[in-house]
């Protein structure tokens, strides 16, 4: 593999990625800890430019960082944290060990190491370095394809319903306890009111 | 160009992170956050095979677009699941709430 | 797509459809606003209205080309059973044209009318639903082109009758009415639904225009021998469905459900009166008037099975229940039996083959029947704020009411339904007044100017024209007829005077007036507990006395109009008006009937006994009215005996208790229960019992010494295992998610295993 500006461009995103991604599952600080998620995300947008998918890059920053990292934000500000606290649980030895583990494991079958390890029938291709070229109108045909009924348009509609759901469904979760007094119905009233009628005979005595 | 294993390598390492924040942070925002990366990792892996493998067809960054909506819809209702129970139970951390314990 | 909602293939099927879709959106979405709900009912019903009239023009207009033949219709299918398919569709002659122009608008009306009546009920969205499907069903089954879709409707009305009539089901004898009228009108359905099934394997069609219009399939079913009874299919199914008439429009000997019925709320009355369930059976049987006749040429004297049933059965209902109405001391009752009596005519004029004058009566007496009903509501609304008033006066006291009874009583009145407590109510209510007086003259057939007179008067003339010819059935039916008809005047001059005329009899009367409605039952217990609980209810409402009194002129016109389109064309002056409803109606079946020849006697003689009717009521309550003390002139007239009798209404009512339900009742109780049931199974029973339990003592022995042993360990052993493994359900979220991972790495490691 030769050295090429592309290279260093993506050992420049990969690094703030990755490093991004350690550094928000390490920070205590839960505020800089979406700092460092935004950059991370930042990073992968970075990665769909290298991919020739700018739209997707596009998106990334607009509804990743734009939105959902706000969001978490958002929700940081409005729960109080307990810094000082610890940040890790008491399984954490075994969270780490285990994340390790996969990780090996995943790269055993995407990276090279595959072929030295006999499992080269999974890695097949993987180490493919000059693609076809992305066509030109790709991003045009993207957008048709959502909205074609032989294609993604029904996908595309579940997802707007979807997300209409999640709306309703995060409004209804965080709405205020409903602390007025309910409109007495006139069904609910009238064994109410017959209640009352029998205790005011009672104690009067009726 | 930059070898197709390399890409997979970063969404690989991106999600075991990931992997790891939701196992061992404290702070249920946190694991979302975790969530978020293993999210991403999978788009990074989506994107990379459609432009190294079938990079004429689409289904590589239409499904990607399908994960972002996701994404955005767990997000916000998951975050709003965790304003309700702070609301509820005054704690923003997983381990306290074993509502579920035998 | 390019639809025409106003081509005759769409509109029929939406006719029926805005009634019935209201209904969904009450009962689904918005039960919960009164208003909304109100507005909901309203809107239904009122475009089913607009459309039928616009159906009703269109049907004038192309009878001039043989409408009888080519009428409009459409038809999907429904379901496929077996080989045969049936139909779902709706067909519009002349004669569903005719019940067009009835039903929506007496519904309409009713409804608005409802708006004012309801007001202060607190089921009052739930009340709109029900009178909506009530009117929808009645629309399906006007509608309906073929038997089945009319059974349907048919029971779909039932069920309402049901629910309408126990509305206030916190009142016993509320429920104990509906189940009464429910079960009632069950004994003639059953029949009836016999019928379909044996027309349809006879004929394999259960279609309109395939039986009806058809004649050979007619002479078919008149010639095919029926399984039982001898006689032909037709005669055998022409009598169960008439039977299911018997039940539905309440004739003797089912008529004891309509009576009771007067427990549902006013609205419902009218509704079942009026617009709907009555006349659905009436309607039927004009509908299958050429199967009930088939096989027998009635202009020759030659009178078919179904068709003497409905004569007899006709005419006794129609002169009994003009005598009980006489004996009636409740308003609502009172106009209950005249409903009995006028069916009765309706019913005798079919038995004679004067089918177009019986739908003609059909729908004048809808119109004044309603108009009676909702009258009647009003003054009933009258009398309550009359009480409550008389109450807050310090005058009378609510507690001093007669305590309503438990259940269904023959002869218990409600105070503010009692004719005997009313008087004066004359200058109090007075449109009320004049519109029910023009509502009873037409009942009565006052000569010329009411509508009843004509549509009574083309019965008798039929009726007279067939005596006339030596026919006894015919005589039959105009005796009775006219016998009923004096009476008739009669009992409608004793109330309309015994209400209105003369002064207040009792406090509740000198302070009647039209306030905001609260029934019996909602305002002693609802209201006045909302009172106790310092809620304002308004007393004077005058909304609620407009959304009542508009529909009451309204009908009091039609009382008046609707029966010029059916006087005689020889008739002098009127005449020549040229009975355009005769030959409307005449092109509905295959042979176009001909109208009798005009005749002066019938004529003569049902106008002067009518007026003899009203005069003599006049003469005994309305000369020197009824004072506070005073008895009965009718109830001294007939001596107290049999003044019981008819206030008891001939005791048919006690019988059924004694001999049917009781009956029933007993041998549930004593030969299932206990006979049955007791003695022979549990004897049964208990034998085997005993053997077993013996086993069982010996079982018990060996388990509490060898299975108990292994069984103890086994549960202790899984016990003790489960508790430490419970300890797994720590409630961490995270923790599970680790052993997730842990088996995902599992796999993996299965996966990498495989692989190599």
């Amino acid at each position: 593999m030769d050295i090429t500006v592309e290279s260093i461009v993506f050992l420049i995103f990969s690094v703030i990625t990755v490093g991004g991604g350690v550094l928000v599952v390490t920070t205590r600080n839960l505020f800089r800890a979406a700092l460092f998620l935004m950059l991370s995300l930042f990073g992968v947008a970075g990665l769909f430019v290298l991919l020739a998918a700018p739209f997707l890059a596009g998106v990334q920053v607009v509804v990743y960082i734009g939105a959902i990292a706000i969001l978490i934000i958002f929700a940081v500000m409005l729960t109080p944290q307990v810094t000082h606290t610890q940040g890790r649980n008491t399984q954490w030895t075994a969270g780490l060990v285990l994340a390790v583990i996969l990780f090996l494991m995943l790269i055993s079958v995407v990276t090279p190491i595959a072929e030295e390890l006999g499992l080269d029938d999974w890695s097949a291709g993987f180490t493919q370095d000059d693609p076809a070229d992305v066509p030109d109108g790709s991003l045009t045909e993207l957008g048709r394809a959502l909205v074609d009924p032989e294609r993604y348009m029904l996908p595309f509609e579940v997802a707007s319903l979807l997300l209409m759901a999640a709306l309703i469904g995060a409004v209804m979760l965080v709405r205020p306890e409903d602390t007025r007094p309910r409109e007495t119905q006139p069904d609910e009233a009238q064994p109410a009111a017959e209640h009352t009628r029998e205790q005011l005979s009672s104690s009067t005595g009726d | 160009m930059v070898p197709l294993w390399m890409y997979l390598m970063v969404a690989a390492s991106l999600f075991c992170i990931g992997v790891y924040g939701v196992l061992a942070r404290r702070n249920a925002i946190a694991i979302l956050m975790g969530i978020e990366l293993m999210l991403n990792a999978v788009n990074i892996n989506l994107v990379a095979f459609w432009r190294y493998q079938t990079p004429l067809a689409l289904s590589g960054q239409a499904f990607a677009a399908f994960v972002f909506v996701v994404a955005a819809a767990e997000a916000a209702v998951g975050l709003a699941l965790i304003i309700n129970i702070y609301r509820r139970r005054q704690t923003v951390i997983a381990e306290d709430v074993d509502l579920l314990k035998w | 797509m390019n639809i025409n909602w106003f081509d005759a293939d769409y509109l029929p099927w939406l006719i029926m459809l805005f009634p019935l879709l209201s209904f969904v959106i009450i009962v689904l979405f918005t039960a919960r606003s009164r208003i909304v709900s109100q507005f909901v009912a309203l809107a239904g019903i009122g475009i089913a209205w607009v459309l039928s009239m616009v159906e009703f023009v269109k049907v004038v207009w192309a009878s001039d080309a043989e409408l009888g033949h080519e009428v409009f219709g459409s038809s999907i299918d429904w379901m496929t059973l077996g080989t045969r398919t049936f139909e779902m569709g709706v067909l519009v002659d002349p004669l569903t044209a005719y019940m067009l122009l009835m039903v929506p608008l007496a519904c309409l009306l009713i409804f608005a009318y409802s708006v004012g009546y309801m007001r202060s009920d607190p089921h009052y969205s739930r009340f709109f639903a029900y009178i909506s499907l009530f009117a929808g069903a009645m629309l399906t089954l006007v509608l309906a082109d073929n038997l089945l879709l009319l059974f349907v409707g048919w029971e779909v009305m039932g069920l309402c009758s049901y629910l309408l009539i126990g509305f206030w089901f916190h009142k016993k004898s509320a429920y104990q009415a509906g189940v009464k009228a429910f079960m009632t009108t069950r004994v003639g359905d059953m029949l009836m639904m016999v019928g379909i099934g044996y027309l349809f394997i006879v004929a394999r069609t259960l279609d309109f225009r395939e039986i009806l219009y058809n004649e050979e399939m007619l002479a078919h079913l008149a010639s095919t021998p029926a399984v039982i009874f001898g006689g032909s299919a037709a005669a055998l199914i022409g009598v169960l469905l008439v039977a299911g008439t018997i039940g539905k429009s309440s004739q003797f000997p089912l008529h004891v459900w309509l009576p009771d019925a007067m427990e549902g709320p006013t609205p419902v009355s009218a509704m079942i009166h009026a617009a709907t369930m009555v006349s659905a059976g009436v309607y039927m049987v004009v509908r299958m008037f050429p199967l009930l006749s088939a096989g027998a040429d009635f202009h020759a004297g030659d009178f078919s099975a179904p068709m003497i049933v409905m004569g007899v059965i006709g005419s006794i209902t129609a002169l009994g229940a003009a005598i009980l109405a006489v004996g009636q001391n409740d308003i609502k009752r009172i106009l209950a039996y005249s409903t009995i009596s006028q069916l009765g005519y309706m019913v005798a004029a079919l038995g004679i083959g004067a089918w177009v004058a019986a739908a003609f009566h059909l729908v004048n007496h809808a119109f004044f029947k309603a108009l009676l009903f909702m009258a009647s509501g009003v003054v009933i609304h009258a009398m309550e704020h009359g009480q409550h008033e008389a109450a807050e006066h310090g005058d009378e006291h609510l507690h001093h009411e007669p305590e309503q009874p438990d259940g269904l009583v023959m002869d218990y009145v409600p105070p503010a339904n009692d004719i005997r407590r009313m008087g004066g109510l004359l200058d109090r209510i007075p449109v009320t007044a004049i519109t029910m007086a023009i509502g009873g003259l037409s009942l009565a057939g006052f000569p010329l100017i009411t509508a009843g007179f004509w549509s009574k008067d083309e019965i008798i003339a039929d009726a007279w024209h067939g005596a006339g010819e030596g026919y006894l059935l015919a005589l039959l039916v105009v005796l009775c007829l006219l016998a009923a008809a004096v009476l008739t005047a009669f009992y409608t001059a004793r109330m309309w005077f015994m209400t209105f005329w003369g002064a207040p009899r009792t406090p509740a009367a000198q302070h009647a007036g039209i306030g905001s409605f609260r029934n019996a039952w909602v305002r002693s217990r609802w209201a006045r507990a909302r009172r106790l609980e310092g809620v304002a209810v308004s007393h004077q409402d005058r909304s609620s006395a407009l959304w009542m009194e508009v529909p009451l002129i309204v009908l009091a016109f039609l009382a008046i109009f609707a029966g010029f389109i059916g006087v005689h064309t020889d008739f002098p002056l009127l005449g020549a008006l040229d009975n355009p409803l005769h030959e409307f109606l005449g092109g509905t079946l295959l042979e176009h009937p001909t109208a009798v020849d005009f005749n002066w006697l019938p004529v003569l003689a049902s106008s002067l006994l009518a007026l003899a009717g009203l005069g003599v009521g006049y003469w005994l309550y309305g000369l020197r009215p009824l004072g506070a003390e005073d008895a009965d002139p009718a109830e001294q007239a007939l001596g107290a005996g049999i003044w019981r009798v008819l206030e008891n209404r001939f005791y048919i009512d006690i019988l059924y208790r004694r001999y049917l339900v009781r009956p029933a009742e007993w041998f549930a109780v004593n030969i299932v229960i206990q006979a049955i049931d007791k003695e022979t199974i549990d004897g049964v029973l208990e034998t085997i019992g005993e053997a077993f339990v013996w086993l069982g003592e010996f079982f018990k022995r060996f388990n509490t010494i060898v299975i108990d042993g292994v069984g103890d360990g086994i549960p202790g052993a899984i016990g003790s295992f489960a508790g430490w493994f419970r300890q797994v359900q720590t409630g961490r979220i995270q923790q599970y998610l680790l052993y997730v991972t842990l088996a995902l790495l599992a796999l993996g490691a299965l996966m990498f295993i495989q692989i190599r």
